[in-house]
């Protein structure tokens, strides 16, 4: 049966609707559409969003397969309704050449759970030295487009312009970790209140905020596009609103952990809560959620970061920094964008799927749900309240700040092109 | 109290001067023929040092000893940061030996905490120093060692510190001494002011029970108590201050400074002082100088601490049991 009938979604969070998939196609889009000879998905009030893609995720192979492989990876994006995720490039060895970001591109098509576009690092071995074969990665099988040494900060203010200048001739992006390194030499948390207290290592906002404001500077010195990785300061947002006035071609994301835990949370010296850049302060996160709102922060991307649990059962100085996201992240943005006003379902489509499609030129992702379009859909249960419990994840790593939390909504039926990877919320 | 002794913050005015009176009867100990009480017989103590801490160590080795527990010093110098699973690892062969109480030193700030908090454990832990966080019985003797002077031994059971001015001098940024101090210095009423070089105060301070002042001058005359913390060589390569002698210079304390103090202010040290640069020979060797008090009195709180956190629930030396043969 090729016919999907999805019944009474409420497509972007309007009125009900039926939405008929045909194949990898939407068929049609309306009111008491015929169910003949297609299967019925009843949505009953459920969300229906276009797929959602994540332009910033970690699926450590090759090479760390003990926190997560493709495999496991697109099973978790699946689960949290993505059809399409960026793989970044720190990887052992890292994707810094055609043939590693072609195997990631080709586990990915082989997982069948989404799509996996590999990200493809700036310089050499990310060492900020030797600008990577940028060209070779562009022109291979895997059609990189997006360029990044997250995890690290290009930090050399001449590397970066000419990777961002480099980068125009094949219509790239940098994206860019900003993290100032000399600042941040030691650093284990935000620098403030409770870094005081607390005798943590501080991450000042002024290491982020003065690499995003080098920046955009040099973006719009050489006419070039930037894309900065999980902005997390009042700041950072000041600057970034600032770039955009002025015509820099900027682009910005926030993490979901970013719209909702603050410092306060290391008091427990629990590593879950160790993540780069660090959980900031309360205004940091009310200024994010205003930002990504008012569209200075353009999306939402995950920074999906599996670790194997003895790398967090720690003290919290030796534990790896990350979290995991992609099976939370929808409903994090429920509650800290959807439920507080900041942002409608359509809001959501567009800084979770249509934009981060957009930055990085993923064809076939991002678009409107609408007849004739890709069928890359996500139904959401925005009624559903339940707690966190990672031992449900589809992730090979547990590393979630939420466990035990509630959290609001819940993605039962993810369709990549036109075939059900999610069925009630369990993998097909 | 609670059960564990991971920061001076967790502990309210009770626990605290409950504690220095404690110790004030620990103290007694020591003046007799036999230095020893039966209190903790049978009780295991680990001493957990993944830092070098030599004073520490025999610190706390000697009030086990005199309260007759046994001893397992277990030194992991090295191997906790590099491979974070050790200290659990460490923890829960502890544990499965069966010892009673952890006395640990780590690196890591925080390390105590996830010790006492992640389940790995049962016993009580109590923090000997963690990274630039906290080191509560050094603050406690010191506490101790100002009550005794500025109060009086005897006189000052169940007092507290209310309104004495206290100052902290030097590296607040890194010093787990000045964490602990701030903590438990407001705690018991007295009045801290820290003094600094603004390149060594945390971001954050503001919101710290103390004030905070760049100039050492002005605030001696008004401080019973002048405690120099250390400052380690090694931060002059990394832009903290220009150089040792300029440090010295506006923060060092020597005999004209300490001149200015008023007549029955002390000064004090947590050891080891880098004469000459943060201290002056003249000054660490007077008699307001109470360097050596502070060790001594530092083997009375660890018994105190001991004492308490094991299950001492009546005073140590109402009921004072002979030495059995």
């Amino acid at each position: 049966m090729s016919k999907i009938l999805i019944r009474g979604a409420k497509v972007l969070g309007g009125a009900p609707q039926d939405v008929l998939i045909d194949g990898e196609f939407i068929e049609a889009v309306g009111a008491g559409l015929s169910a003949e000879g297609a299967e019925v998905v009843e949505a009953d009030g459920k969300v229906l969003l276009p797929g959602l893609v994540d332009l910033h995720t970690h699926l450590r192979e090759p090479g760390r397969e003990d926190s997560e492989t493709v495999l496991t990876g697109t099973r978790a994006a699946a689960s949290g309704g993505y059809t399409a995720v960026f793989a970044m490039a720190n990887t052992f060895p890292v994707a810094d050449t055609a043939g590693v970001v072609e195997q990631v591109y080709r586990l990915g098509k082989e997982s069948g759970y989404c799509d996996v576009q590999p990200i493809g690092a700036v310089t050499v071995g990310l060492a900020g030295k030797k600008l990577a074969e940028l060209g070779a990665m562009h022109e291979s099988a895997a059609g990189v487009t997006v360029f990044s040494d997250d995890g690290k900060c290009v930090d050399d203010a001449v590397i970066m312009r000419r990777a961002l200048e480099y980068v125009k001739a094949f219509g790239g992006v940098v994206a860019q970790h900003a993290q100032e390194p000399r600042l941040t030499e030691g650093a284990q948390m935000n620098e403030g209140v409770v870094s005081a207290e607390l005798g943590l290592g501080g991450w000042p906002a002024v290491a982020e905020e003065s690499i995003i404001a080098r920046d955009v500077l040099l973006a719009e010195h050489v006419g070039s596009r930037v894309h900065i990785c999980h902005l997390s300061t009042a700041g950072s947002v000041e600057i970034v609103r600032w770039a955009k006035s002025r015509g820099i071609d900027v682009t910005a994301e926030v993490t979901p952990h970013h719209l909702l835990l603050t410092d306060e949370l290391v008091r427990s010296y629990n590593p879950v809560y160790k993540v780069n850049p660090p959980l900031r302060t309360e205004r940091d996160v009310l200024a994010l959620r205003e930002a990504l709102a008012d569209g200075t922060i353009d999306i939402v991307a995950t920074d999906h970061a599996p670790h194997p649990h003895e790398d967090k059962d720690c003290e919290w100085a030796a534990a790896a920094m990350g979290m995991v996201g992609l099976e939370t992240a929808l409903s994090v943005v429920q509650h800290t964008m959807v439920e507080t006003g900041l942002l409608d379902w359509a809001g959501v489509a567009d800084r979770m799927s249509a934009t981060p499609a957009r930055i990085g030129q993923l064809a076939g992702h991002g678009r409107p749900v609408a007849a004739g379009e890709p069928a890359n859909l996500t139904l959401v249960d925005s009624a559903y309240r339940g707690e966190v419990d990672p031992a449900g994840f589809a992730s090979r790593s547990r590393n979630t700040p939420y466990e035990g939390r509630e959290l609001p909504g819940r993605v039962t039926h993810t369709f990549l092109r036109g075939r059900k990877t999610l069925v009630d919320g369990k993998l097909a | 109290m609670k059960r564990h002794l991971i920061s001076a913050a967790d502990l309210t005015r009770d626990d605290a001067v409950l504690i220095l009176d404690t110790a004030e009867e620990m103290a007694r100990v020591a003046d007799r023929p036999i230095k020893k009480l039966p209190a903790l017989r049978g009780r295991t103590v680990c001493n957990l040092f993944f830092e070098d801490s030599t004073r520490t160590r025999i610190s706390f080795e000697a009030a086990e000893k005199r309260l007759s527990a046994d001893v397992i010093n277990f030194a992991a110098k090295g191997s906790s940061v590099s491979k974070g699973e050790s200290l659990k690892d460490t923890a829960q062969t502890l544990e499965a030996m069966g010892v009673d109480a952890v006395v640990i030193r780590h690196s890591a700030s925080g390390a105590p905490y996830r010790l006492a908090t992640s389940g790995w454990i049962d016993a009580p832990v109590i923090n000997a120093g963690d990274g630039t966080h906290q080191h509560p019985t050094q603050a406690l003797l010191d506490a101790f060692t100002m009550r005794r002077r500025l109060v009086g031994p005897d006189a000052g059971l169940g007092q507290d510190l209310a309104g004495k001015r206290i100052t902290l001098v030097g590296d607040v940024l890194h010093s787990r001494v000045a964490r602990s101090n701030v903590a438990l210095l407001h705690t018991l009423g007295a009045e801290v002011t820290l003094v600094a070089p603004p390149t060594l105060v945390p971001v954050g301070v503001e919101t710290w029970p103390c004030e905070v002042s760049y100039d050492l001058d002005s605030v001696l005359p008004k401080s019973d108590a002048v405690m120099m913390l250390r400052v380690q060589r090694e931060r002059m390569n990394a832009a903290f201050f220009p150089t040792e002698r300029e440090y010295s210079r506006r923060y060092g304390l020597d005999g004209d400074r300490m001149a200015r103090m008023p007549e029955h202010a002390i000064v004090m040290h947590p050891g080891p002082m880098v004469r000459g640069m943060e201290i002056t020979a003249e000054v660490a060797d007077s008699d307001r100088c109470t360097v050596v008090e502070q060790v001594a009195n530092g083997v009375s709180i660890r018994m105190a601490v001991l004492y308490l956190l094991l299950g001492g629930n009546e005073p140590a030396l109402t009921n004072p049991r002979t030495e059995e043969k």
